[in-house]
């Protein structure tokens, strides 16, 4: 790195790609607990579902502790206009029907969000 | 794993419930099974979806219809009409009445998370921690490039100094100042570390902060070797944390390639290089002085200070030493300005703190609150309360070096001033909390049991104190402790705080001294009525069975390890106490919970 | 106790790999932890052979080799199982039960913390806080995590890694 303009260059290509591409993020909490807990199978399944569906609007991606320990697995999805929904206690059948309803048809699996898992007893 | 055409959601919120809910999931699950649809169809009960003035609510998928106050009666139609026809029926749809927006769907909506401030964790849970790029994209390295450019090693560390930030790994002192004292010190080398050796039971903050944004430590690192004057550091890494250490690694890298590490980082001639050193379970090494000697490959046992490592720490070098947490926060300080830092915060602690909450509490998990926060908010508001209907007894906070706060003291604000008043400690940020089923005596046993046991063996104070105050603990846990033992307890851990050699050793008696000061009817109980009310002291407890409610089933017979319960059909059985071992599983397998701890 | 079966001669192909770790941190700073770790991972464990080559090809007393690997829980003078289980004793753990799992995984195993069953397919050691305090009690076998146990899930699990081909 020689320059600031070259870092501001790689901010924005970076920037672009995140939240820029008219697609979804998709991410899984995979810190220590959330592998702990079964994140793995969910982020191979997920990927497998969007390989399989040939998604190509969908950045699949590994992110740190999302804080709450308790709901693990977590799944994010933000969906191209920026709307964030949380999965939580995730499964790999779970992740599979996110892909199918939520990127593919675009409804929400309301049954599945942690404002629903919040309200289920523990 | 089954793959079903469609699934039946039933709302099971507290509203939908009162009005028939259960009966309503009930009633499709039969008409499922009635018209052989149980390959194909699930039927779910989902948490509220805040749609209640409409309740009961019931949701189809794939096709996302929402029908609204269904009755029993309405579930033939809806099976045969809308599953097996694919006709919606419509007389049940809601209409405009329905409206989704409100339901909580994101994390950032829940309580849990809204009265957070992330500072620290700003980037976990937000970014691939495995990618430079998204670091970038979020100002990362951005700091960097501000004080390399433009600053000058005063600056910064005025900067830092102005901030108030205080170390966060436990002692609390004042960050700027230390960075201060090492770039003072005259030395042909001098050496920047970062303690991630996270000893403290029930903790998992630093985890957290390299496994999700390792970045930010190797940037505010390389900011402090620029202000102190040093062109190598070193993160201390527990062995235990191996998804941390391979995250670390990926970042490292790939800020070397990048030029952010190495030679000439943005042309202005500053190196700075980058090692990672794993620890090997020794919980000393957290300690400043047995961390630098174990870099140095040696046992990790602490040295007297003074010399302060500032002063002649690694290799004999002046030295820097801060923790994971503190040095998360140097980029965001850097970047908004010290004012904007210290506007966070109470009177005389500044910033956030990250907390591990772990225990009896509904939200385990990690928080990163304002410092000032009272234990209510946490306990209550961001940790949801405690689960099952128990009552808060206390928070364990600062670990092994920590002390209690009781239910008595809920409303304080954390800061490191309060806490020590009350006899904790800030510490690391282990924020244990218990309910009623603690025994307080034996938590203090625990915590000895911990320190005795890592207690490195320098110094006969902690060496022999430590254990000579588990005996006396294990003594009264085990029914057989008389009053003197209390004195005896004091007087040893006023003396061991006091001639220790390293904060392991003077803080090994916190555990005890705060016990005793808010629990010490509990120890009480146990020395004279040889009682332990919270029915943990296995000792001073005994597995009944109730005669009433006792069927005579013989399964507890059955499964007891021991042998030692007797009965026949139709006469309640009985434990012969003589015998009994205490294990519980007796108590786990009745079916008619006839099986009480009578404490 | 049984006598070691692990066959650290150093004239098996594990010897040329531990030259070849003793090469590479020659000229570093503080070699002596890293070195051992990479060791242990290499032999499972640290018999005095090895100890002894590490001694020579870093040119550190014996005496200072063994002190350093007595110090840390995390080298073991011992050979471990073939699957280890770790029961995670850090104050969440432990406040939700872990005493119970600790004493359930003793009785289903024959042995006590530190040893190794007779067939070498399990030792048990207790640990401190992995970090997966949301998950209490946690027990870690190999790099397998198992979280929110109760003590009658233990036999499940065991039976799972005794029924595992070996």
């Amino acid at each position: 790195m020689k320059s600031i303009a070259e870092l501001n260059q790689i901010k924005k290509d970076a920037l672009a790609r995140i939240s820029g591409n008219n697609g979804f993020r998709v991410m899984v909490g995979m810190a220590t607990c959330g592998i702990a807990a079964g994140a793995k199978p969910v982020f191979n399944t997920l990927a497998e579902e969007i390989k399989q569906r040939e998604l190509s609007n969908v950045d699949l991606t590994i992110t740190g502790c999302i804080g709450s320990c308790r709901l693990e697995p977590l799944v994010e999805v933000i969906d191209p206009l920026g709307r964030r929904v949380t999965y939580a206690k995730v499964d790999p059948q779970k992740a599979a029907r996110i892909v199918a309803e939520h990127i593919v048809n675009g409804r929400i699996c309301l049954d599945y969000t942690i404002g629903a898992a919040l309200s289920a007893p523990n | 794993m089954n793959i079903y055409r469609a699934h039946i959601l039933v709302c099971n919120g507290e509203k939908c419930n009162s009005q028939n809910a259960q009966a309503i999931y009930d009633e499709f699950k039969t008409q499922i099974k009635k018209n052989k649809l149980e390959e194909e169809l699930t039927v779910v009960q989902t948490g509220c979806i805040d749609q209640c003035s409409q309740g009961p609510v019931v949701i189809i998928y794939p096709s996302g219809v929402i029908y609204t106050m269904v009755r029993i009666e309405d579930v033939t139609e809806i099976v045969t009409e809308h599953i097996i026809r694919g006709n919606v029926v419509n007389r049940l749809l809601g209409g405009e009445n329905i409206n989704l927006d409100s339901v909580i769907k994101s994390l950032d909506q829940v309580d849990f998370f809204k009265r957070q401030v992330r500072i620290a964790l700003r980037n976990c849970g937000v970014i691939n921690p495995e990618s430079i790029e998204e670091y970038i994209a979020y100002d990362g390295y951005q700091a960097l490039a501000k004080v390399l450019t433009g600053m000058t090693p005063e600056q910064v560390i005025e900067v830092v100094k102005e901030s108030g930030l205080r170390g966060r790994g436990g002692a609390g002192f004042p960050t700027g100042v230390k960075w201060e004292f090492t770039a003072r010190a005259k030395g042909d080398q001098k050496y920047v570390c970062c303690n991630a050796d996270e000893g403290d039971p029930g903790a998992f903050m630093d985890r957290s902060i390299l496994e999700g944004d390792p970045h930010s430590v190797i940037e505010a690192m390389t900011i402090a070797g620029f202000a102190v004057d040093s062109n190598q550091g070193y993160i201390y890494v527990r062995a235990e944390y191996p998804i941390a250490v391979k995250r670390l690694n990926i970042a490292i890298a790939q800020a070397k390639e990048h030029g952010l590490l190495g030679k000439d980082i943005f042309g202005t001639g500053f190196n700075f290089d980058l090692e990672i050193r794993l620890g090997a379970g020794a919980f000393v090494c957290g300690e400043e002085t047995a961390l630098m000697t174990s870099i140095e490959g040696k046992r990790g046992e602490p040295r007297p200070r003074p010399p302060f490592p500032a002063v002649k720490g690694l290799w004999q070098k002046p030295t820097l030493l801060n923790n994971v947490e503190s040095y998360a926060n140097i980029p965001a300080i850097i970047l908004k300005g010290a004012q904007w830092f210290s506007s966070i915060g109470s009177e005389k602690s500044k910033g956030t703190k990250v907390f591990a909450v772990g225990g009896k509490i509904q939200n385990t998990g990690l928080v990163e609150i304002p410092i000032g926060t009272t234990l209510r908010e946490v306990v209550y508001e961001i940790g949801g309360g405690i689960p099952n209907g128990k009552e808060f007894k206390a928070a364990q906070i600062g670990g092994p070096s920590g002390g209690c706060i009781p239910a008595s003291h809920v409303d304080v604000a954390i800061d490191y001033n309060s806490l020590v008043q009350l006899g904790a400690m800030m510490g690391s940020g282990g924020l244990i909390i218990m309910d009623e089923d603690t025994c307080m005596v034996d938590l203090a046993k625990f915590f000895l049991e911990f320190t005795a046991d890592e207690s490195c063996g320098k110094c006969p104070p902690c060496r022999i104190g430590t254990k000579r105050m588990l005996e006396i603990l294990q003594r009264i846990t085990d029914g057989k402790g008389t009053a003197e033992d209390i004195d005896k307890l004091e007087i040893l851990a006023k003396n061991i705080r006091v001639s220790a050699l390293c904060g392991l050793g003077q803080s090994a008696p916190n555990p005890i001294l705060s016990t005793l000061r808010y629990f010490r009817n509990e120890y009480m109980a146990h020395i004279q009525d040889k009682k332990c009310l919270a029915g943990v002291c296995k000792s001073l407890m005994q597995y009944v069975i109730n005669a009433e409610a006792c069927r005579s089933c013989g399964i507890c017979s059955r499964v007891c390890p021991a042998g030692c319960i007797k009965g026949e059909k139709n006469v309640p059985y009985v434990i012969d106490q003589t015998k009994c071992i205490k294990c519980g599983a007796c108590m786990e397998k009745c079916p008619f919970k006839a099986i009480y701890k009578n404490a | 106790m049984s006598a070691c079966k692990c066959n650290a001669h150093l004239d098996d192909p594990r010897a040329e790999k531990l030259r070849q770790i003793i090469t590479k941190y020659r000229n570093t700073n503080g070699a002596l932890i890293p070195v051992l770790h990479e060791a242990q991972e290499l032999y499972g464990h640290l018999p005095i052979e090895v100890q002894k080559a590490i001694s020579e090809g870093l040119n550190v007393p014996l005496a200072e080799i063994y002190g350093v690997v007595t110090f840390y829980t995390q080298f073991s003078l011992m050979p471990k199982g073939k699957f280890k289980i770790q029961v995670c004793m850090g104050t969440a753990c432990y406040v939700k039960g872990a005493n119970s799992i600790l004493d359930k995984l003793k009785e289903k195993l024959g042995v006590d913390i530190g040893d190794c069953t007779e067939d070498g397919l399990f030792s048990l050691d207790v640990c401190r806080c992995i970090g997966a305090c949301g998950l209490a009690p946690v027990i870690m076998i190999n790099d397998e995590v198992y979280g929110t146990l109760t003590a009658d899930q233990i036999e499940g699990i065991i039976r799972k890694y005794q029924e595992r081909p070996v």
